[in-house]
C-alpha cells in the first residue's frame, strides 16, 4: 500500500529548504527569462508552471564531470623519469530532483540501460543514480510541442519516479512509488492524505482525457531503418538545420559525451563533457576522415538513434520521451514529429512501390 | 495572406525556372514560430509566408549553397549580411537573386512570451502596429513597438541596400517609437565589476551548444572552430562561466567589423543569453576608429581585412 500525503503549495519551499541539509536539491526556477533546473535557492523561487528549457538530466549526467585529477612529477636526476599520480573523483552526496516532469523521469531510465546495464556499468553514473531521488510533477496540460503520448508515455506517467505529485486545488497529492519516496514523505511538512488518493486518480484521469487521439511513433524501427541509404530524403529533412546541437543538449534522453584532459602546468583533470551528434566533429576521426560529413548524415543519426537503433537494442523502448524541448528551442523550429512522420510515410511508400 | 506575400509569390514564380532554390519562410509549429522554406517547386511556393513573425536571417544559408543559383527573400538588415558575404567572397553576386521586401519590424518572440507572462501561446495575429496573442489563459493585445527585435529600434535600412526585385506594398513607416533599454545601454551604465558579475550570471546557464555560432551567417569556420579543436587544444572544455565567456569573446573578436548586428546569435541562443551586446560594443569601437559599418557597401574592404601604415584615427606615432 503506497503512502499518500498532501503538500500545500506554500509548503514546497520550506520543505525543499528542509531537504537541502541532506540533499543537493535541483528544482525548476527562472534564470533570466529562461526556466532551468538549478540548485534550489528560495531567493530564485520555483517555477512549477512551465516546462523548463533544460531537462533534469544533469542530476545523472552533468554537463561537465571530472573523472580524475592528475599530477605529473619528473625525477631531478637523469634519466628524468616522469611519474603520474591519479586521484579518482567519484561523485558523492545525495541529489533530489524536484519537479521533474513525467517525460524527464522516464528519460532517466533510457540512460540506465546504457550506463548501468548488463554490458557496461559506469561508476560515475551509477554513483549518481543510486544517490538520486526523483520527485515528479504530473502535468496538468500538454504544451503544443508535447507528444509524450505518441512515444509510449503520458502526461501523468509515474515511470522512473520515486514520488509522483498530482496537482489539486491549493496543493499537491504526493504518492510514494519506491522506498526512497516513502522515506521522503515521512517529513512533518505533509498532511496525511490517503483519502485524497481517489481524487488524485480522478485528476489524472481527467488529464488523460484531454490528450488528443493521434498516431503513435512506436514500432517504427524497421520502417525507419529501411530509409538509411536514402540520403536524398535526409538531405531534404536536414535542409534548414544549422548543426548547432541545441536540440541534443536540451534533450532529456541524449547521453553522448566527449573526454578531454585539461592540463594546467604539471597537473590537471580529465573531464567528461556533453557532446552531440549534430556537431561535425562528433565522428571526426584521427585520420581526418569523417564518416558523417554532412548535416544530413547527422540528422539521420539523431532521428535514427531515437526511433530505430535504440529501440532495436532495448526492447522497443524509444529514446525519445516526447518532451518537445528540441522543437520549442530550435532556432529554425525544426520539428522532429514532422520529420519522423515524413520518414514513416516515405518508408511506407517505398515498400508499396517495391510490391507494385 | 497579405497582398505583400501575394506579390512576393508572384515574383518568385516568374524567376523560379531560372533558379535552383529560393530561400524564404513559412510558418513553424505554431503561428508564433517560423521556419525556413527551401523552394524548388510551385507546390513549395504555396507554403511561403512573410511578415513580422518571420525573423530568421536566411542569408546564413548562402555560403553553403555557393556555386548554385539561389534566390533569397531579403529585408534591409539581411541585405547587409549579403553585402558582407560578397565583400568576403563567400558568395558570388551573379548566382544570387535578391527578392527585396520592405520591412516595418520583426517580432522578438522572447519579448512576446515575456509580455504574456509566459502563458502557453495558442495563436498569434499580426495586424499593422499591434499583435494579438491568444494563450491558454486568454487574449493579449500587444503594441508592435514593444515587442520588436533590438535591431529594429535602430534600423536605418528598412529597404534592402541591394536587390534584384522589390516588393513594394507596405507604406507603413518604421514603427519603433521609443526604444526600450537595450542590453548594451544597461552595460554602458555599469561599473566594470558589475559588468563582470552580469556576464558571470548569464554565462552560468550557457550550455555551450554553439547555437550562437552556428546561426551566425558570418561565422564561417564552424566545422573547424577553435572552440572545439582537439589539437591544438585551445579552449578548456570545463563548464565554468569563465570558459564560456572566453568563447563569446572569441566570437565577438572574430566578427568585429564584419558583424552586421543581424541578431541571429542572440535569437538562436536557447538559454536567452544577450550575446549580441558584446558584438555591438566592438562594432561601436570599429565605427569610432575606422568610421566603418559592416555590410553597407559591397565595394569596400572591411577595416580589419587590410593594413595601413598610418590609420587616421589611431595616433600611435603621436603618442610616442
Ligand atoms: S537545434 Fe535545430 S538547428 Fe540546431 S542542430 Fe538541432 S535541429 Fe539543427
Ligand atoms: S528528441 Fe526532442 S522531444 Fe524527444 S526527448 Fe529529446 S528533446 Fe524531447
Ligand atoms: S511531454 Fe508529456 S510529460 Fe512531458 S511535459 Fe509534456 S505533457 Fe508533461
Ligand atoms: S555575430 Fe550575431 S549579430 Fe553579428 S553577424 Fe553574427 S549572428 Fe549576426
Ligand atoms: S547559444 Fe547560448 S547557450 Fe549556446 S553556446 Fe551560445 S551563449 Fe551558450
Amino acid at each position: 500500500m503506497t503512502t499518500a500525503r498532501f503538500l500545500k503549495a506554500r509548503d514546497i519551499a520550506p520543505w525543499l529548504e528542509e531537504l537541502s541539509t541532506a540533499y543537493t536539491v535541483l528544482a525548476p526556477a527562472r534564470h533570466g527569462d529562461t526556466v532551468v533546473f538549478r540548485d534550489f535557492n528560495p531567493a530564485n523561487g520555483i517555477d512549477m508552471e512551465h516546462l523548463s528549457a533544460t531537462p533534469a538530466k544533469k542530476a545523472l549526467l552533468p554537463p561537465c564531470e571530472t573523472l580524475f585529477e592528475y599530477k605529473t612529477t619528473k625525477t631531478e636526476e637523469p634519466p628524468y623519469k616522469t611519474a603520474i599520480e591519479l586521484h579518482p573523483t567519484l561523485p558523492e552526496g545525495k541529489v533530489l530532483v524536484f519537479g521533474a516532469r513525467p517525460c524527464d523521469a522516464r528519460a532517466m531510465q533510457i540512460f540506465d540501460r546504457v550506463y548501468d546495464g548488463n554490458q557496461a556499468r559506469d561508476p560515475y553514473y551509477t554513483a549518481r543514480r543510486n544517490n538520486a531521488t526523483i520527485v515528479t510533477l504530473a502535468c496538468d496540460h500538454q504544451e503544443e510541442t508535447c507528444f509524450c503520448d505518441r512515444v509510449g508515455g503520458s502526461p501523468v506517467d509515474a515511470t522512473g519516479s520515486d514520488v509522483l505529485l498530482t496537482p489539486l486545488k491549493a496543493g499537491y497529492v504526493a504518492e510514494a512509488l519506491t522506498d526512497k519516496g516513502e522515506t521522503l514523505l515521512n517529513s512533518t511538512t505533509f498532511m496525511k492524505a490517503d483519502g485524497l488518493k481517489q481524487e488524485a486518480l480522478n485528476a489524472r484521469h481527467k488529464m488523460l482525457e484531454q490528450v488528443p487521439d493521434r498516431s503513435s511513433f512506436l514500432d517504427m524501427e524497421r520502417n525507419l531503418l529501411s530509409l538509411f541509404s536514402d540520403l536524398g530524403f535526409w538531405d531534404k529533412t536536414a535542409q534548414a538545420c544549422l548543426s548547432c546541437g541545441a536540440c541534443t543538449y536540451l534533450c532529456p534522453t541524449c547521453y553522448c559525451f566527449n573526454i578531454t584532459d585539461e592540463s594546467h602546468g604539471d597537473s590537471g583533470k580529465r573531464i567528461r563533457t556533453w557532446d552531440n551528434c549534430m556537431s561535425s566533429q562528433f565522428t571526426l576521426e584521427g585520420s581526418g576522415h569523417n564518416p558523417r560529413p554532412t548535416k544530413a548524415h547527422r540528422m539521420r543519426n539523431r532521428i535514427g538513434h531515437k526511433f530505430s537503433y535504440y529501440p532495436q537494442l532495448h526492447d522497443k523502448t524509444l529514446a525519445c520521451v516526447g518532451c518537445g524541448r528540441c522543437i520549442s528551442n530550435c532556432p529554425v523550429s525544426f520539428d522532429i514529429r514532422n520529420a519522423v512522420a515524413c520518414a514513416i510515410q516515405q518508408a511506407d511508400a517505398a515498400r508499396e512501390h517495391a510490391h507494385d | 495572406m497579405t497582398q505583400h506575400t501575394q506579390e512576393l509569390r508572384k515574383l518568385i514564380a516568374q524567376e523560379l525556372p531560372n533558379l535552383d532554390v529560393v530561400l524564404a519562410w513559412t510558418h513553424g509549429h505554431n503561428s508564433l514560430t517560423s521556419t525556413p522554406l527551401f523552394i524548388t517547386t510551385q507546390e513549395d511556393l504555396e507554403k511561403l509566408d512573410s511578415g513580422p513573425m518571420h525573423v530568421q536571417n536566411l542569408a546564413a544559408y548562402l555560403p553553403s549553397l555557393k556555386g548554385r543559383k539561389v534566390g533569397i527573400v531579403t529585408r534591409g538588415c539581411d541585405s547587409r549580411t549579403i553585402i558582407e558575404l560578397l565583400q568576403e567572397k563567400l558568395i558570388e553576386r551573379k548566382n544570387i537573386t535578391i527578392f527585396g521586401i520592405s520591412c516595418s519590424g520583426a517580432v522578438n518572440i522572447r519579448a512576446v512570451r515575456r509580455a504574456v507572462n509566459g502563458e502557453s501561446v495558442r495563436s498569434v495575429q499580426a495586424d499593422g502596429d499591434s499583435i494579438t496573442v491568444t494563450t491558454n489563459h486568454g487574449t493579449h493585445t500587444l503594441r508592435m513597438q514593444d515587442v520588436l527585435m533590438d535591431k529594429c529600434y535602430t534600423c536605418t535600412n528598412q529597404t534592402p541596400i541591394i536587390h534584384d526585385h522589390m516588393v513594394i506594398a507596405q507604406t507603413a513607416d518604421h514603427v519603433p517609437g521609443d526604444a526600450p533599454q537595450t542590453t548594451l545601454d544597461a552595460l554602458d551604465s555599469m561599473e566594470p565589476g558589475e559588468r563582470f558579475a552580469f556576464w558571470e550570471e548569464h554565462m552560468d546557464r550557457c550550455i555551450r551548444c554553439y547555437a550562437c555560432r552556428n546561426a551566425c551567417p558570418l561565422c564561417v569556420c564552424k566545422d573547424s572552430c577553435v572552440a572545439q579543436s582537439r589539437d591544438p587544444h585551445w579552449l578548456d572544455q570545463s563548464d565554468t562561466p569563465r570558459e564560456k565567456l572566453m568563447f563569446q569573446a572569441i566570437h565577438a573578436l572574430h566578427s568585429a567589423g564584419r558583424c552586421t548586428e543581424c541578431g541571429e546569435c542572440e535569437r538562436a541562443c536557447p538559454m536567452g543569453i544577450p550575446v549580441l551586446a558584446m558584438k555591438q560594443a566592438l562594432n561601436r569601437r570599429i565605427k569610432h576608429l575606422f568610421d566603418y559599418q559592416a555590410g553597407m557597401d559591397a565595394q569596400s574592404t572591411p577595416p580589419l581585412f587590410m593594413f595601413r601604415q598610418q590609420e587616421e584615427n589611431i595616433k600611435e606615432r603621436d603618442a610616442r
